[in-house]
């Protein structure tokens, strides 16, 4: 069941981006639907941190055009993005939650009860009263997951949540996704780590150079890839 | 902790705002006068006995004579009070004041150094002694900022035969300060200076400085009170300021200013029943 | 009379007039910095975050504001506030009050040009979430003077340092009155002119010893917020 205005499908056509005459991404349709994860694949520099904010309506592209449910433009209140190193505010882990709920528009009266049920699900409710700042990395990235799901989003853009991360934060924050996809919201995920796509995709869109190399069901992705350069990128060689 | 900041800083500046306003609020005057009436101490003396009959609060800008003036042409002050009798009748004559009333005199003394380089030390001539000074280039500081004393320094030179603006050496220095710092620097400099005797005599930091001429009738300095006039500025306490020329003018406060004494020194004479 | 008093039992006795005098400097050099800060910290604010032509020719001008001559800050001032000036009308001449205006006139710069950095510096690390949860610009501006409050407060108290330390403006607009504009700068000013260098010097330990306590206080402020909120 889809509101009216849903942000879903998430259309590119034909988008290119420049930047000081470098061309970061070339001539990209793709369509983000509801569903499972997107998981977007690639070496570095090819394009996915880009191609998120693209889907954010962070970034407008030089070329081409990206319509969200149809619409030209988004007012981004259900979309929600961690980057690779979320910023905290300069506050107590309970208040950079709340802080989110009150820029998300959620009534004053309702937000403590609402922050401490987010901090819960990120397993941070016994470090509500300390400084952000001071929490652990891993405890960062699940708070800055906390303060994107404060927006209720229906798209979730995640940046290399885990590249910082030893294995036990990155299966934590891996568990935290899983829920969040499961409940019906469009994950959105860029990573280089082809273990965590293999948990966590549905669909697996490989970009190299910024280009989309190939798009297709992560089964039919890791069992049986299109394209030389996804098969080479399987194997571990070097794509550049 | 949770109340936003600006609004601690903007109760407190209304808070702040609110008190001076009160206190703007009493009966009051602002008078433009001499340092050295005010370093002398004697506004100190005589100052709490008027406020204490009438309930008028004086406020004295202690500024030099000419910069006094000035700030009653501005309309600045409703009284001034100062000691250059021929820039006063100027100031009445163009229409800032409305009569000019002798209130006191006290003499000018030439201080100097007690090793003396210009041997004049215990003379009663002061054109003399200039003249003295001048031909052996002893050091001497001038205020060199329009006050009174710089007023009568400079007709001094003059009644010397020198003229001073074309004549000085690098042994006159023109600070460009009040009487204070002119007798700080001479102290530091063993230098001659001409003064006030009311701020000498207060004045702590003397060093190696003493009397070395007193006592010549041209040394005689005259104050004079001058209320601005209500006619240019209709702000002028009209009735305070009045009021503050009537009583220094009258028998009691003559005699305040008389009694005013520094280790037993009479530093001012009063002479308001003498016209000029 | 004054030559009876001993300098050091004026400082150290409590003296009723030496507590106006400080009582009086404190609250105009704090009222100075409070009036300067609700005008410096937006304009501070707005630097850092609106781009418009000539930024930053007025930037350059806000940073060589900073050292504004004390003397001449109290000349303009002088000149507003004079009877036969544009703002005469108000009558706040030779009143504390003209004293809190021209030291505020002295300090907005310092703030204002401190706080932009500050503010600067906070919008580059926030950009990207602030973004993305699209705060709209007002509140952002709440979000980045709130954040910064502890940077901030060292701000103010810079400009603090400077109301109270300076004599020139408060000398030329307040014009030194006893009881009523006399504040520790004009006082020192004054008893140097006197000669009386030990009561000068004690009540300018008195002054220094002031501000160190001004600002010990704003630091354990700011410690005890700063494990809280850091």
């Amino acid at each position: 069941m889809r509101a009216p205005g849903s942000e879903l499908p998430i259309l590119f056509e034909g988008v290119s981006v420049e930047a000081n005459t470098v061309r970061i991404l070339s001539d990209v349709s793709l369509a983000l639907a509801a569903g499972m994860p997107t998981v977007l694949i690639g070496p570095n520099g090819s394009g996915k941190t880009t191609l998120l904010r693209l889907a954010m309506g962070l970034l407008a592209p030089s070329a081409g055009r990206v319509t969200w449910g149809g619409r030209d433009r988004t007012d981004g209140r259900r979309l929600a993005m961690v980057s690779q190193r979320p910023v905290m505010l300069r506050r107590s882990t309970f208040a950079n939650v709340t802080y989110a709920l009150g820029a998300a528009g959620a009534a004053w009266r309702g937000r403590g009860t609402r922050a401490r049920g987010l901090l819960a699900q990120a397993g941070l409710l016994t470090q509500s009263d300390r400084s952000a700042r001071r929490l652990s990395g891993g405890e960062q990235q699940r708070l800055a997951l906390a303060r994107a799901l404060a927006r209720d989003p229906e798209v979730l853009c995640l940046d290399e949540p885990t590249a910082s991360l030893d294995p036990a934060n990155t299966r934590a924050v891996e568990e935290i996704v899983t829920t969040i996809a499961a409940s019906g919201v469009k994950v959105v995920m860029a990573t280089h780590d082809l273990g965590q796509a293999r948990r966590l995709a549905g669909e697996v869109v490989l970009l190299v150079g910024g280009l989309v190399c190939e798009r297709s069901p992560a089964s039919q992705f890791f069992s049986d890839p299109a394209t030389s350069e996804a098969a080479a990128f399987l194997r571990g060689d070097l794509v550049i | 902790m949770q109340i936003p900041r600006s609004t601690i800083a903007v109760t407190f500046a209304f808070l702040v705002l609110f008190c001076t306003q009160a206190v703007a609020q009493e009966k009051s005057i602002v008078v433009a006068s001499t340092t050295s009436t005010q370093d002398s101490g004697l506004f100190k003396h005589i100052l709490p006995r008027f406020e204490a009959k009438t309930g008028i609060k004086v406020r004295v800008i202690a500024q030099g004579t000419g910069q006094a003036l000035d700030t009653g042409r501005r309309g600045d002050a409703d009284v001034v009070f100062v000691h250059a009798k021929p820039q006063e009748q100027k100031f009445v004559a163009d229409g800032f004041g409305v009569r000019r009333f002798d209130v006191m005199y006290n003499d000018f003394v030439l201080i100097g150094p007690k090793s003396d380089p210009a041997g004049i030390a215990g003379t009663k001539d002061i054109a003399a002694a200039l003249a003295a000074i001048k031909a052996k280039q002893a050091p001497f500081v001038s205020r060199g900022d329009r006050s009174g004393t710089h007023q009568a320094e400079l007709a001094l030179w003059k009644a010397a035969g020198i003229d001073i603006a074309a004549d000085k050496g690098p042994w006159y220095r023109e600070i460009g300060q009040g009487m204070g710092a002119a007798l700080n620097t001479a102290s530091a400099m063993n230098a001659y200076v001409l003064a006030d005797r009311g701020t000498f005599i207060s004045f702590k930091n003397r060093g190696e400085l003493a009397v070395a001429v007193a006592g010549d009738r041209r040394l005689f300095n005259q104050y004079g009170i001058i209320l601005v006039s209500p006619e240019k500025f209709s702000h002028v306490r009209k009735d305070q300021g009045q009021a503050f020329i009537d009583w220094i003018t009258s028998a009691e406060g003559q005699s305040a200013i008389g009694e005013y004494r520094i280790g037993g020194q009479q530093l001012f004479f009063p002479n308001a029943a003498q016209r000029p | 009379m004054v030559e009876e008093t001993s300098a050091l039992g004026l400082v150290l006795g409590g003296d009723p007039a030496l507590y106006e005098i400080v009582r009086l400097s404190l609250a105009v050099s704090l009222s100075a910095t409070a009036l300067a800060a609700l005008v410096a910290l937006p304009l501070g604010a707005y630097l850092a975050l609106v781009d418009f032509p000539g930024r930053p020719f007025v930037i350059v001008v806000l940073n060589a504001f900073m050292g504004l001559p004390p003397v001449v800050v109290g000349l303009a001032a002088f000149l507003l506030l004079s009877r036969s000036g544009p703002l005469g009308f108000l009558g706040i001449l030779f009143t504390p009050r003209a004293m809190v205006f021209a030291q505020a006139l002295l300090v907005i710069p310092i703030i204002a040009a401190l706080t932009r950095q500050t503010i600067e510096d906070l919008w580059t690390e926030y950009r990207d979430e602030l973004t993305a949860m699209r705060v709209a610009p007002m509140p952002r501006v709440a979000t980045l003077i709130w954040d910064a409050r502890f940077s901030l407060v060292t701000v103010l108290l810079a400009g603090f340092g400077r109301a109270a330390a300076e004599v020139g403006t408060v000398m030329i607009v307040g014009g030194n009155i006893d009881g009523f504009t006399r504040t520790m700068t004009t006082a020192i000013a004054l008893e140097t002119s006197k000669g009386d260098l030990a009561l000068a010097m004690g009540l300018g330990i008195v002054l220094i010893t002031l501000i160190v306590l001004v600002n010990a206080a704003a630091w354990s402020i700011r410690r005890i917020g700063e494990i809280h909120a850091g």
